[in-house]
């Protein structure tokens, strides 16, 4: 498979205090594993099973993902920003594999 | 490998017959009461009430495997008062967990939308549990042309 690529998009600028809005795609095929091969078989569950954002080291929103989540999950999610600082999102694939995306925000 | 348009039809067709082959053979839809054991778990036996939080989805769903579902919560989301942990749940799927949404203080806002597999219409129910150990409950019917999970 393709190897999954993160997307992210953040505010490059906020007020302090400002709530903002941060919208994460990656792709992937979150292979459900409830569909069936070509040969009868059923084809194994491979999906990204969590997602994480961090500012700053500390944590902002987790979420646990099901087989129910689309292909290419997307996620759109709210932030309070306290001060300038470093986004880390994190994708945690079943097999094991990380996908990081990095995303930098200034605070006027 | 080059196919001759008859054999790529053969591939087709058969592609085709497998498909519906394995949707037959999938067990049955899990009951309702699999989606009722979650919630159990998740609140502790306690019953959400109504309100607070308000569910989004489209009334009618042409395309199961991608429908765009999104939840907002009121609440103050401070450090002592905000929601912490949010299930989704689509009750007539193969699996009815969708995803459990973890909030902080540092959200802001308890708020967050993705998009999600449907295999049939049904009604998704959204929990939210307050960190005071409150919970809120929305559903919102969808109504699904085409199944997503792989039928």
């Amino acid at each position: 498979m393709a190897t999954s690529k993160p997307r992210v998009k953040v505010p490059k600028k906020a007020k302090a205090g400002e709530v903002i809005t941060i919208k994460t795609l990656i792709s992937h095929t979150m292979e459900s594993g409830q569909r069936k091969g070509k040969d009868g078989k059923p084809i194994p569950r491979k999906i990204i099973n969590t997602f994480t954002c961090e500012f700053n080291g500390q944590k902002v929103f987790e979420t646990n993902l099901e087989p129910a989540i689309s292909a290419n999950p997307y996620f759109e999610f709210n932030m309070k920003v306290p001060e300038s600082g470093t986004f880390v999102f994190t994708w945690v694939d079943d097999d094991g594999s990380v996908y990081t995306k990095e995303a930098e925000i200034a605070v006027e | 490998m080059k196919l001759t348009r008859r054999e790529a039809l053969l591939v087709a067709a058969g592609g085709a017959v497998a498909l519906t082959a394995g949707s037959l053979g999938l067990p049955a839809f899990a009951a309702e009461g699999e989606a009722q054991k979650l919630i159990d778990e998740f609140t502790g036996g306690a019953t959400p009430e109504a309100g607070k939080i308000s569910l989004s989805a489209p009334e009618i769903a042409e395309n199961g495997n991608t429908v765009p579902v999104g939840f907002e919560i009121d609440s103050p989301m401070t450090a002592d008062d905000h929601i912490e942990t949010v299930m989704l749940l689509a009750p007539a799927n193969p699996r009815p967990g969708v995803a459990t949404f973890h909030f902080t203080e540092l959200s802001g806002k308890a708020a967050a939308s993705t998009r999600m597999r449907l295999a049939k219409t049904q009604d998704l129910v959204a929990v939210a549990k307050t960190s005071k150990g409150a919970f809120y409950m929305d559903t919102k019917p969808v109504k699904v042309t085409i199944g997503g999970c792989g039928g």
